[in-house]
């Protein structure tokens, strides 16, 4: 069996702050949708642009896997745990925020803008210790998948609280591949960072987001494309 | 207008605060902070409030105590907070108050 649903790039919610332009995939903020609330765990994916030197202050988060993933230029984080970090094109970066901790991000570039995605998924548990990883990913090989988070801490990429992996991948046109889920009761919510690709025969664009529950995703490129795929639980 | 009255419950007393003020931001909206499971169930027995907002830091038994004992004694409705911010925030209350 199998369904799907698809979130075209341009009816997600746009919040233009001036500094901040970002695109809601889900309700988010002012933005609400109640068809549009969550994919399974997925409850925030936002694709956010940042002005040169600007970003989000000092700002509080609670019993939620967050992660970060820039697209293009860097992201200073500094959090209440005493982490400091920058966070490149490249890598990835996951923070459980638990019991409660405050963070704040901000355009490492005094000018030029910085795009990323923001991915915020339910925990499996309430209430853990805060915590926070950054990885390099390595996406050279084009046409296969590579795993840049899982729940397993010994496995590639970060990990989280929840039974989620996630993978990225940069194709040749032409190029087909398949995805096999790691637990047959997740489904896989797969956004589409650049190029024109069909999944499960379904055509997709940039920015374009597809949530499919099925035993196995047949990926087509139509043009060279990158694509995120993230596998999550279906039940809240 | 009767505004609508919103139990907020999270231990992080920084967060809590936050919640509060982003609540009390919508007009049409007021909210209580409670720090622990005590200042709660206090609240609730000497206030009524139309819907109960679970933040960060309760006992498992405590949320459980608070979703299944008191708001069903009291036909409230409960939603668990996720986020700590404004994010999700506004759409946890519309959609507790609306059900959809």
């Amino acid at each position: 069996m199998e369904n799907f649903i698809i979130h075209k790039a341009a009816t997600r919610g746009v919040a233009n702050h001036g500094w901040l332009n970002s695109a809601h995939s889900f309700s988010f903020g002012s933005y609400y949708n109640p068809e549009r609330m969550n994919f399974g765990v997925l409850r925030v994916l936002n694709d956010d642009t940042v002005d040169g030197g600007r970003g989000f202050g000092d700002h509080p988060h609670d019993n939620m896997e967050i992660i970060s993933i820039p697209l293009e230029g860097d992201l200073v984080h500094k959090d209440s745990m005493g982490n400091e970090a920058i966070i490149r094109k490249g890598e990835i970066q996951a923070m459980s925020a638990g019991t409660g901790i405050y963070h704040s991000e901000f355009n490492k570039d005094g000018s030029a803008p910085v795009k990323f995605l923001q991915i915020w998924l339910y925990p499996n548990k309430r209430n853990v210790t805060p915590r926070y990883d950054q990885v390099k990913i390595d996406t050279a090989e084009k046409n296969i998948f590579h795993q840049v988070l899982s729940p397993n801490a010994d496995d590639a990429g970060v990990w989280i609280h929840q039974n989620a992996w996630f993978n990225m991948g940069k194709f040749d046109a032409g190029a087909e591949t398949t995805y096999q889920l790691n637990d047959k009761k997740n489904g896989v919510y797969a956004f589409i960072l650049s190029g024109n690709v069909t999944i499960n025969s379904q055509a997709l664009a940039p920015r374009d987001g597809m949530g499919i529950v099925a035993d196995s995703l047949t990926i087509k490129a139509g043009t060279d494309a990158e694509i995120l795929l993230m596998e999550v639980p279906m039940e809240v | 207008m009767k505004k609508i009255e919103i139990l907020a419950i999270c231990t992080h007393e920084g967060i809590l605060q936050t919640i509060n003020r982003l609540i009390n931001n919508n007009e049409l909206w007021n909210s209580t902070g409670a720090i622990d499971m005590q200042s709660a169930t206090e609240l609730l027995v000497n206030k009524d409030f139309d819907l109960i907002l679970i933040g960060s830091g309760l006992a498992v038994a405590d949320e459980y105590k608070l979703e299944t004992v008191l708001a069903a004694h009291k036909n409230i409705p409960v939603v668990k907070h996720y986020g700590g911010g404004s994010g999700l925030l506004f759409g946890e209350i519309y959609q507790a108050l609306t059900g959809k």
